[in-house]
């Protein structure tokens, strides 16, 4: 398979030229609404040392969720107006997700001595959340079956 | 008032996340998403030198509130992460999501293990 394989539609017109600044504006409003929720959610669900990071879990796992609604309606259906990926997608989803939580939970869990509810919470919020994207892409997809426009990203 | 410093963190993290994906798959033009794989790796070592450094109460709460919950949290992402994994594994390009995954993963706790070592080097 050739290095250089690209995927389609997905991120050429990001790669062209210097970043906009009303990109790049949106984008972090969209972080900053993304964060305040994931800490909202972290502060309301609290863990102690050794237990389930129950509140990243639920953060990462609806995020996928959503990003894989958002996708298809972005770049299959709507007509979208050209800052709403960045602002949902890049701002709001990935301000609101967090991988460095997720490591930094599993590195805590071991210290703790919870090696087993360390495995569990790394494992399972990898199925959860790769199952959350597939779900949210099949569910969007059948939903708005009729209504997309050619350009679209399923392929089988 | 962590709250604002929460989001005075993110406003900066997500954005920067976006500059310095586009500035790294410029450079690797590739499938596999080395942008989103290089900050998460970042931001999963800089959150374990936070995460340390709050424990020998060496970094206040709210300095971890702006670097590590904002920052970190808004540089990194599982939601891309994800997506791209699923993607690349709709286009039957199955070694690059297996790699992506493992990598990420493995790459991921490795940093944060060295941000927490570090961070024990230069405060205990």
């Amino acid at each position: 398979m050739s290095q250089t394989t690209r995927l389609p539609g997905d991120r050429e017109a990001e790669r062209r030229g210097p970043a906009p600044w009303p990109v790049l504006g949106v984008i972090s409003a969209g972080g900053v609404l993304g964060a305040l929720a994931r800490y909202a959610l972290a502060s309301a669900w609290p863990h102690s040392p050794g237990h389930f990071p129950w509140a990243t879990f639920v953060t990462n796992v609806a995020g996928c969720f959503l990003i894989g609604i958002l996708m298809v309606l972005i770049t299959e259906v709507w007509s979208a107006h050209r800052l709403l990926r960045p602002f949902l997608g890049v701002g709001v989803l990935g301000g609101f997700t967090t991988f460095s939580t997720y490591t930094g939970d599993v590195q805590q869990l071991v210290a703790a001595g919870a090696a087993r509810t360390a495995l569990a919470y790394l494992a399972g919020t990898l199925i959860a959340a790769l199952t959350a994207v597939h779900l949210g892409l099949t569910l969007t997809r059948l939903a708005t079956r009729g209504h997309r426009t050619s350009r679209g990203t399923e392929t089988s | 008032m962590t709250a604002l410093f929460v989001a005075l963190g993110a406003a900066i993290g997500a954005p920067l996340r976006y500059l310095a994906d586009r500035a790294v798959q410029s450079r690797h033009d590739s499938a596999f998403p080395w942008g989103t794989f290089a900050v998460n790796i970042a931001g999963s070592f800089i959150l374990g030198v936070l995460i340390h450094g709050t424990s020998v109460r060496h970094v206040p709460g709210s300095v971890y509130a702006l670097l590590g919950t904002g920052l970190c949290g808004a540089l990194t992402t599982y939601s891309t992460f994800g997506f791209e994994t699923v993607r690349l594994l709709e286009q039957r390009v199955r070694a690059y999501a297996v790699l992506n995954v493992v990598a990420s993963i493995v790459a991921g706790l490795g940093a944060a293990f060295c941000g927490i070592a570090v961070a024990e080097a230069l405060w205990s």
